[in-house]
C-alpha cells in the first residue's frame, strides 16, 4: 500500500470519529429542537417560514466562515440540513389527516397596495415533498464530502438556497410568491450546475435555464391574467372561483408550459439528460428528486383545481403526451452508454407515469401520480447517489468501462439492486404501489393508454437490468480495474447516505398507507371541487 | 391462534435476513444451519396448519391492510385451504431436502452466504404466492419468484451465459406479468375486489357479460381468465414463453430442482386451480389452456428426445410435464392437474439433484455422451435416478402414474370436445417422455465410460448429505401416489364432469402404460442393445434433427422479431432521428434563428454618430408627418 493511500485511509479514520461525535451531539440538539417544536406548535409557531428561512440564515452565516475551513463549512452545511430535517418532523407528526384544509397556515400582507400576501400553508399534496427534500438535502451534502473539491463553500450555499425556494414553491399560497419561489430556484440550480458540473457544464446549464425559463414566462403572463382578471392573488381563492371555458383553455396551456418544461413532458424534455448528466452528484439528486416534481405539483396545484373543463378537455391528449414520454424514455434508455444519462433518460419514463397518473383525474390514478413522484424522487436519487459514489472512484461514466463491480463491491452492489428493483416497480418496493395505482387509475380512465403505458413494464425491466448486468455482473473489466484502486466498497459514510432512502424503499412497499393516507383526503376533496365546478357550469 | 401461522413466512424471512445481513461474518456452518433451520421451521409450522386443514377447517387471517386508495383495498392476509395445505407441503418440504442437499453440492462455494440467503427468500416468495388471500398477494409472490430464479440463475454472475440467462428468465417472465397485471385490473374493475371470496362471490354475476374490443366483442370472463393466463405461460414456461426455462440450468443444479419442481414454475398451475371458478366459468379460456398445454407438452418432448445436455433434457421434461398439468386444469379436472404437480416436485427435484450428484462426480461434466457406466461407481445416485425415471415415465406402481393417469382419463372422459385431441396429444408424449428419460439413463449409466481413464477414476458417491435426500425423494416418488390428491381437494376444486362410463378407465390406463413401456423398450433397443442405431437415425433424418437441436429456432426468432428491431428502433429512429435531430434541432434551432435575426439587423448598429444622427432626423421627419396628418 502506498502512502497515499495510507494517508487517505488515516484521514478517513479521523472523518469517522468526527462523524460519529457529531451525530450524536446533532441526535441531541435534534431530539431537544423537536420537543421544542412541538411545545411550540401548540402556541402557532411559523414552523414554515422557519423551514424556509432557515437554512437562508444558515447559509449566510457559512459564507462567513473563513475559506480554508473546509471540514467546518462542510460539517455546518450537515448540522444545518440534519436540523432542517428534523425541523419538518412536527410537520409529519401533527398534521390532520382528516382535512383538505391548508395547515400551518401563515399570513402576512407582503404588498398592501396590490393585495398580495405572505401566506404559505400545506395540505396532503405538497407536505410529502418538503419531507423528501429536507432528507435529500442532507444526502447532497453527504454525497458531495469529496466530490466537490473547489469553491467549497459557495456549493454548500447554494445548495441550502435551492432548498428553500423549492420547499418555498411546495408551500406558497399567493400566486406571486410562487412565482418568486419557482424562478428563484432556478439561479442556484443553475449555479450548482453550470460551476460544479461536468464537461459540458456550461452548456447544458444554459439550457437548463433557457428552457424552464421561457416556460415560465408564458406561466407569468397567465398569473397576471388571473389576478387582473380576479383582482386576488390568494390561490385558495383562485382556486374558488370559475372562469368562462375559453379563457380556461388559454389559462391551461400558458400554464402547461411552465409545468410540462419542469416536469418534463415529452417533446420538451431534452434539457433533462444534458442537466442531470452534467451536473454534480448533489445537483443531480436535487433535480431529479425535487425539481422535476414542482411541474407536476404545479398541474395539480393550478391547472386541476382552477381549469376543471380544460382539463376534462385536456385529459385524452394528456394521457398520449405522458404515454409516448412512458414508452420513448424507456426505449431510449435501451440504448444509452453513459450511466448518468440513462437514469436522466429513465427519470422521462417516470415523470410520464406520474402524468399519466395525475391526468387520469380519478383517486387511484392522482394518489398513485403523487405517490410515485415522491417513490422517483427517492429511488433515482438514490441511483443518482449511487452512480456518483461510483464516479468517484473511477471518473468514467462509460457504461462499456465497467464490469464485474459485484465481486469488488458487493455491498454497493446490493444497494444498487435494490433500488433497481423499487426503479421496475417490483412488489415490495415503493416503485411497485406507485406504477400499480396508476396504471389502474389508467385502466379505469382510458385502458388502451393504459396497456401502452403497462409495456413499460417490461421494457423498464430491460434496461435496468441490462445496465445492472453490464455494470456488475460478468467478469471484472480491466478498464474499470485501472481505476478503482484503493477506494474499494462503501465506506460509512456512504452507507449512512444510502440506508435512509433503502428503508423508505422498504417501508412505502409494504406499508403504503403511511404515505397514502396524507393524500387521501386531499385528493379526495379536488377530485370532488373538479367535479362539483364542472357540474356548476354545465 | 390463526395470527400464528404468519410465521411460515416469518421463518424463511428471518433466514434470508440474517444470511444476507451477518452471513458473510460467520462461518459457512452457520450460514447452513440458519439456511436449512428456517426452511425446518416454516415445515413443521406448516404442518400444524396442514392437520388443521385435514380436520376440515379453512384458516384465513389478515395481518395488516397493505394498500387503501378509494375503491381499492387490500390486505396482507393468508388463506389456508386444501390447496394451499398440498402447496405448503410441496414448497416447504422439497424445499427443505434441497436445502440440505445444498449444504453438500454448494460447499466450499464464495458466495455460499448469498446462496441461502436466496434459497430462503426463493422459499418466501413461493409461501407468499400460495398462502396469499387476494390476488396482489398472489402477484407479489409471483414476481418475487420471479427475482428470486433471476438471483439464483445468475448466482455465478461472473460468467456472461449465467447473467444473460438471468436477465433473460426475469424479462420473459416480465411479459407474462404484463397480461396478467391486466387481468388484475381488468378483473378489479368489474368486481370491485381482490379477496378471494369477494371475487368468487360476484364473479358469476359477470357471466354473459361482454367488453368491447376494436369492434369485436369479447366475452368479459374469458378475456380476464385469458390475460390471467398469460401470467402462467410466463411462469409456468409454456408455448410461445417457455424459452428461459433451459437457459435457467445456468444457476447451481439444487437451484435448478427449487426452480422446476417445488416452487416457480408451478405457480402458474396453482393460479389456474386457486381461480378456477373464474376458468369454470369460461368453455374458451379452459380450451387454450388445455391445448397450450398438450402442444407445450409435445413440443417440449420432442427438443428433450435430441438434447445432449443432462440438465436441459430434464429441464425440456419440466416443460413438458407442466403442459400435462395444465391439460388436466384445461379439462377441469384441476384437482387431477395439482396431483401431477405434487408428485413431480419429488421426481423432478429427484432428477436434477441426480444429475447434481454426477455433476459433482464428474466435475461439472452435463454431456450425457461423455459419461456412461455410472451406475457401478455411483449405485445410490443411480437407483434413485433410476426410480425417478420410471416414475416420470409412468411405470404402474409409480407415483408418477396416478397423477398422469387421472390427468389422460379426465383428459378422455371430458365433456370437452378438445379432450379427446389433448388425449392423444398427451399419450404420444408418455411414449416420449419415456423414451428420453430412459435414453439419459442408459447413456449415461449403463454401457461403457466414454471419457479418459483419469476422468473414470476420479468418479465418485456423493457425500451422504447429498444422498439422503436423495433416498428420501426417492422413497416419496414411489408412495406420495397413494395419497388421493384430486379427492383431498374436490371442496376447493369441486369434481369434473365426466361423460363416459368408468370401464373405460380400464382402457386409458392400458394406453397410456402401453405407452410408457414402448418408450422405455424402444430407448432400451436403441441405447443398450442396438447403440449403432441411433447414429443411422440421426444421420438419415438430420434436417428434423437440426430442427429439434436447435430448440424449433424459437430463440433465434423472437431475437429477429423483438430484440434487434426494438434495439434498432431506439436507436435509429427515437434517439437520433427523434430526439438529437428533430426536438433538439427545433430546441437549438430557435436560439439560432434569433442569432441569424440578429445578424440581420447588426448592421444599423454601426457605431457612427452621423448614421444615426440620420436615422433620428429621418425619424422626426416621418414623425411630424403624421403628426400633421399628411
Amino acid at each position: 500500500m502506498n502512502e497515499e493511500v495510507l494517508g487517505r485511509n488515516f484521514k478517513s479514520f479521523e472523518l469517522k470519529k468526527h462523524l460519529i461525535i457529531s451525530f450524536l451531539i446533532i441526535i441531541l440538539i435534534g431530539s431537544a429542537i423537536l420537543m421544542f417544536g412541538f411545545a411550540l406548535n401548540q402556541l402557532k409557531f411559523p414552523v414554515l417560514s422557519t423551514l424556509i428561512f432557515f437554512p437562508v440564515i444558515s447559509a449566510s452565516l457559512i459564507a462567513l466562515i473563513p475559506r480554508d475551513k473546509e471540514e467546518l463549512i462542510k460539517f455546518s452545511a450537515v448540522v444545518v440540513s440534519i436540523i432542517e430535517f428534523i425541523l419538518s418532523i412536527p410537520l409529519y407528526l401533527s398534521f390532520n389527516k382528516n382535512t383538505a384544509e391548508m395547515q400551518f397556515k401563515e399570513e402576512y400582507l407582503w404588498i398592501p397596495q396590490w393585495g398580495i400576501k405572505y401566506s404559505v400553508g400545506v395540505d396532503g399534496i405538497s407536505i410529502l415533498f418538503i419531507l423528501l427534500s429536507s432528507l435529500l438535502t442532507i444526502l447532497c451534502v453527504t454525497v458531495s464530502w469529496n466530490e466537490i473539491n473547489k469553491k467549497i463553500k459557495e456549493f454548500y450555499v447554494a445548495l441550502l438556497l435551492t432548498h428553500s425556494a423549492m420547499i418555498g414553491v411546495f408551500m406558497s399560497l399567493d400566486i406571486f410568491l410562487f412565482y418568486i419561489f419557482w424562478e428563484a430556484m432556478l439561479i442556484p440550480m443553475y449555479l450548482i450546475i453550470g460551476v460544479w458540473g461536468g464537461p459540458k457544464r456550461i452548456y447544458s446549464a444554459i439550457k437548463f435555464f433557457l428552457y424552464t425559463f421561457i416556460g415560465s414566462v408564458f406561466m407569468l403572463v397567465g398569473i397576471l391574467v388571473l389576478y387582473f382578471h380576479t383582482g386576488t392573488s390568494d390561490i385558495i381563492a383562485l382556486t374558488n372561483k370559475s372562469y368562462p371555458y375559453k379563457m380556461q383553455l388559454w389559462l391551461f396551456w400558458a400554464f402547461f408550459a411552465a409545468f410540462a418544461v419542469k416536469v418534463p413532458m415529452w417533446p420538451v424534455h431534452t434539457w433533462l439528460p444534458d442537466a442531470h448528466t452534467e451536473a454534480p452528484t448533489a445537483g443531480s439528486v436535487i433535480l431529479a428528486g425535487i425539481l422535476i416534481k414542482m411541474g407536476a405539483y404545479g398541474f395539480l396545484r393550478f391547472n386541476l383545481p382552477m381549469f376543471p373543463e380544460a382539463t376534462i378537455e385536456m385529459k385524452p391528449f394528456m394521457m398520449i403526451l405522458s404515454v409516448i414520454a412512458i414508452i420513448y424514455g424507456a426505449l431510449i434508455c435501451l440504448i444509452q452508454k453513459d450511466l448518468k444519462r440513462l437514469i436522466a433518460y429513465s427519470s422521462v419514463s417516470h415523470m410520464g407515469f406520474v402524468t399519466l397518473g395525475i391526468f387520469t383525474l380519478n383517486q387511484q390514478g392522482i394518489q398513485g401520480g403523487i405517490l410515485q413522484m415522491i417513490n422517483h424522487g427517492v429511488v433515482t436519487g438514490a441511483l443518482f447517489l449511487c452512480v456518483g459514489m461510483l464516479y468517484q472512484r473511477t471518473h468514467t461514466r462509460l457504461i462499456a468501462h465497467y464490469g464485474g463491480v459485484a465481486t469488488v463491491m458487493p455491498a454497493y452492489s446490493a444497494f444498487f439492486m435494490l433500488f433497481t428493483l423499487a426503479s421496475i416497480g417490483l412488489p415490495g418496493t415503493n416503485g411497485f404501489i406507485g406504477e400499480f395505482l396508476i396504471l389502474l387509475g389508467a385502466f379505469k380512465a382510458w385502458k388502451l393508454m393504459c396497456i401502452l403505458a403497462a409495456t413499460a413494464l417490461v421494457i423498464g425491466a430491460a434496461y435496468m437490468l441490462w445496465l445492472y448486468q453490464r455494470v456488475f455482473f460478468e467478469k471484472i473489466n480491466s478498464e474499470f480495474l485501472k481505476h478503482i484502486h484503493g477506494y474499494g466498497d462503501l465506506n460509512t459514510r456512504e452507507i449512512l447516505t444510502l440506508l435512509p432512502l433503502a428503508f423508505v424503499v422498504l417501508w412505502v412497499g409494504f406499508y403504503p398507507n403511511a404515505l397514502l393516507s396524507f393524500m387521501d383526503v386531499s385528493v379526495k376533496e379536488l377530485i370532488k371541487h373538479m367535479t362539483l365546478t364542472v357540474g356548476a357550469l354545465k | 391462534m390463526e395470527k400464528y401461522y404468519v410465521l411460515i413466512l416469518l421463518f424463511p424471512l428471518a433466514g434470508f435476513l440474517f444470511n444476507i445481513l451477518i452471513g458473510r461474518f460467520v462461518s459457512n456452518k452457520v450460514v447452513s444451519w440458519a439456511g436449512v433451520l428456517s426452511i425446518f421451521g416454516a415445515l413443521m409450522v406448516s404442518l400444524f396448519a396442514i392437520f388443521q386443514v385435514l380436520s376440515g377447517k379453512t384458516i384465513e387471517y389478515n395481518l395488516y391492510t397493505w394498500i387503501i386508495s378509494d375503491d381499492l383495498k387490500v390486505s396482507f392476509g393468508y388463506l389456508i385451504d386444501q390447496l394451499t395445505a398440498v402447496m405448503l407441503f410441496v414448497v416447504c418440504f422439497v424445499g427443505w431436502l434441497i436445502h440440505i442437499y445444498s449444504v453438500g453440492y454448494m460447499h466450499g462455494d464464495p458466495g455460499y452466504s448469498r446462496y441461502f440467503a436466496y434459497l430462503n427468500l426463493f422459499i418466501f416468495s413461493m409461501l407468499i404466492l400460495v398462502m396469499g388471500n387476494n390476488l396482489l398477494m398472489l402477484y407479489f409472490g409471483w414476481e418475487a419468484v420471479g427475482l428470486c430464479s433471476y438471483f439464483l440463475i445468475g448466482f455465478w454472475y461472473h460468467k456472461k451465459t449465467a447473467a444473460d440467462a438471468a436477465k433473460k428468465a426475469f424479462i420473459v417472465n416480465r411479459v407474462g406479468d404484463f397480461g396478467f397485471a391486466l387481468g388484475i385490473f381488468l378483473l378489479f374493475v368489474n368486481v370491485y375486489a381482490l379477496n378471494y371470496t369477494d371475487i368468487f362471490s360476484k364473479i358469476p354475476a359477470l357471466k354473459g357479460q361482454t367488453i368491447d374490443i376494436l369492434g369485436f366483442s369479447v366475452d368479459l370472463i374469458t378475456l380476464i381468465a385469458l390475460l390471467l393466463f398469460c401470467g402462467a405461460i410466463g411462469k409456468s414456461a409454456q408455448i410461445p414463453l417457455h424459452v428461459w426455462l433451459p437457459d435457467a440450468m445456468e444457476g447451481p443444479t439444487p437451484v435448478s430442482a427449487l426452480i422446476h419442481a417445488a416452487t416457480m414454475v408451478t405457480a402458474g398451475v396453482f393460479m389456474v386451480a386457486r381461480l378456477n371458478p373464474i376458468y369454470g366459468m369460461s368453455e374458451i379460456a379452459l380450451m387454450v389452456v388445455a391445448i397450450i398445454g398438450a402442444l407445450t407438452s409435445f413440443f417440449a418432448a420432442t427438443i428433450a428426445v435430441v438434447q445432449r445436455d443432462m440438465k436441459r433434457i430434464i429441464a425440456y421434461s419440466t416443460i413438458s410435464q407442466i403442459g400435462y398439468m395444465f391439460i388436466g386444469c384445461g379439462v377441469a379436472a384441476y384437482g387431477a392437474g395439482v396431483f401431477h404437480l405434487y408428485t413431480h416436485a419429488f421426481f423432478k427435484a429427484l432428477l436434477f439433484m441426480g444429475a447434481g450428484s454426477v455433476m459433482h462426480a464428474m466435475a461439472g461434466q452435463l454431456d450425457i455422451y461423455k459419461m456412461g457406466g455410472l451406475r457401478k461407481k455411483m449405485p445410490i445416485t443411480y437407483i434413485t435416478f433410476l426410480i425417478a425415471c420410471l416414475t416420470i415415465a409412468g411405470v404402474p406402481g409409480f407415483s408418477g402414474f396416478f397423477s398422469k393417469d387421472e390427468i389422460l382419463w379426465y383428459a378422455f372422459a371430458s365433456d370437452k370436445f378438445y379432450g379427446k385431441f389433448v388425449w392423444i396429444l398427451g399419450t404420444i408424449t408418455a411414449a416420449l417422455t419415456a423414451f428420453y428419460t430412459f435414453r439419459v439413463l442408459f447413456v449415461a449409466f449403463h454401457g461403457d465410460f466414454r471419457g479418459t481413464q483419469h476422468e473414470f477414476n476420479h468418479i465418485h458417491e456423493s457425500p451422504s448429505i447429498m444422498t439422503i435426500p436423495l433416498i428420501v425423494l426417492a422413497i416419496c416418488s414411489v408412495f406420495v401416489g397413494y395419497f388421493s390428491i384430486p379427492h383431498f381437494l374436490e371442496p376447493v376444486v369441486g369434481k369434473p364432469l365426466i361423460t363416459v362410463s368408468h370401464e373405460r378407465e380400464k382402457f386409458v390406463m392400458i394406453m397410456s402404460t402401453i405407452a410408457g413401456l414402448t418408450g422405455i423398450s424402444i430407448a432400451g433397443y436403441v441405447y443398450l442393445i442396438q447403440p449403432a442405431i441411433s447414429k443411422k437415425l440421426t444421420e438419415s433424418l438430420s434436417g428434423f434433427y437440426k430442427l429439434l437441436w436447435n430448440k424449433y429456432y424459437v430463440d433465434e426468432l423472437y431475437d429477429f422479431i423483438f430484440v434487434k428491431p426494438t434495439l434498432r428502433i431506439s436507436e435509429k429512429f427515437i434517439e437520433n432521428f427523434t430526439d438529437l435531430k428533430l426536438i433538439e434541432g427545433i430546441v437549438n434551432g430557435i436560439p439560432n434563428l434569433i442569432y441569424r435575426l440578429g445578424l440581420l439587423i447588426r448592421p444599423i448598429q454601426t457605431g457612427q454618430f452621423q448614421q444615426y444622427a440620420i436615422f433620428m432626423i429621418g425619424g422626426i421627419i416621418v414623425f411630424i408627418l403624421i403628426i400633421l396628418n399628411i
